[in-house]
């Protein structure tokens, strides 16, 4: 957040050379987005677990034809694309808090920043168009 | 800005000297403070995890072989076992969360809070033991049952 120039050199709270501590509400909404999200996700992703993972023989039982079965149905479509939504912005803010919290160095920061806003545009492209774009009639190998 | 260290309420001015550890004025070192550790830890694994899940996904579009090639992996016992792990976290965070959210919004939350960590620590067992067991069944069965 506040930049700082030395390693660890804080102003005091009310010292005059300390930049004005919001200039947007940016960091209410992520806090709020985080619990809201965060709700949203203990249905989904328990969920997906559950039914992955648990559910009848398990991750033993999937293939591609069980992902054809799944995706033939805008239920579990609508499903996997809210929660690829929701489970990378919701990560993706966990983590640029966590590098806030622990990268000393502005250009270390934004460096993070940069490959972590990169990971999360490749992951959130790649999966929504996997999802809109899945052919269950694709060629063998 | 550490948003989900909401414990530290309780904390209130934490370092002062002579604030012992059972009054409950420390932060540092309080099972409230591991179970925010614990929360950051569990949400990076899951993050980096989702990175590779959405990539082996993405399998899909290139053609069914390449795709369950990839999926038989997730099958071998080594992976099996990471995939408790994973649930493991996964369940951890949520119902850490879950708190945090109780301590953040719940009027009582706060004075709450550790009584809550002991008791998502006890849902958290309670589900991991049938969830393992039926996670690891058929890995077991095949290593040393000879497989069926």
């Amino acid at each position: 957040m506040a930049d700082s120039t030395s390693a660890l050199a804080l102003d005091k709270p009310r010292s005059p050379r300390r930049p004005a501590a919001r200039r947007n509400n940016f960091e209410l909404y992520s806090w709020v987005f985080m619990r809201i999200s965060g709700l949203a996700l203990v249905v989904l992703v328990l969920g997906h677990l559950f039914i992955m993972n648990i559910l009848d023989g398990g991750v033993h039982r999937i293939n591609f034809a069980f992902v054809a079965g799944r995706w033939s149905s805008p239920f579990w479509q609508f499903w996997d694309l809210s929660m690829l939504w929701l489970a990378q912005l919701h990560g993706g803010n966990g983590l640029r808090t966590i590098i806030d919290d622990y990268a000393r160095k502005d250009n270390t920061r934004f460096w993070l920043k940069m490959l972590l806003y990169v990971a999360m545009a490749v992951i959130l492209v790649l999966g929504t168009l996997v999802v809109f774009t899945f052919d269950p009639d694709i060629p063998a190998s | 800005m550490s948003t989900t260290a909401s414990t530290a309420a309780e904390a209130g001015a934490s370092d002062r000297a002579g604030a012992s550890r059972r009054s409950g004025t420390f932060y540092r070192g309080d099972p409230g403070m591991w179970s925010w550790v614990l929360h950051r830890i569990t949400g990076v694994l899951t993050f980096f995890f989702l990175f590779v899940h959405v990539l082996d996904t993405a399998l899909v579009r290139v053609s069914p072989n390449a795709y369950d090639e990839v999926i038989e992996t997730y099958k071998s016992p080594v992976v099996n076992l990471l995939e408790v792990a994973l649930v493991g976290a996964v369940l951890y965070h949520a119902l850490n969360g879950l708190r945090v959210i109780l301590v953040d919004f719940w009027s009582k939350g706060p004075k709450y809070q550790r009584p809550m960590l002991w008791g998502i620590v006890g849902i958290w067992v309670v589900v991991m033991i049938p969830g393992t067991y039926f996670m690891l069944e058929r890995t077991v069965s095949e290593l040393f049952g000879g497989g069926h």
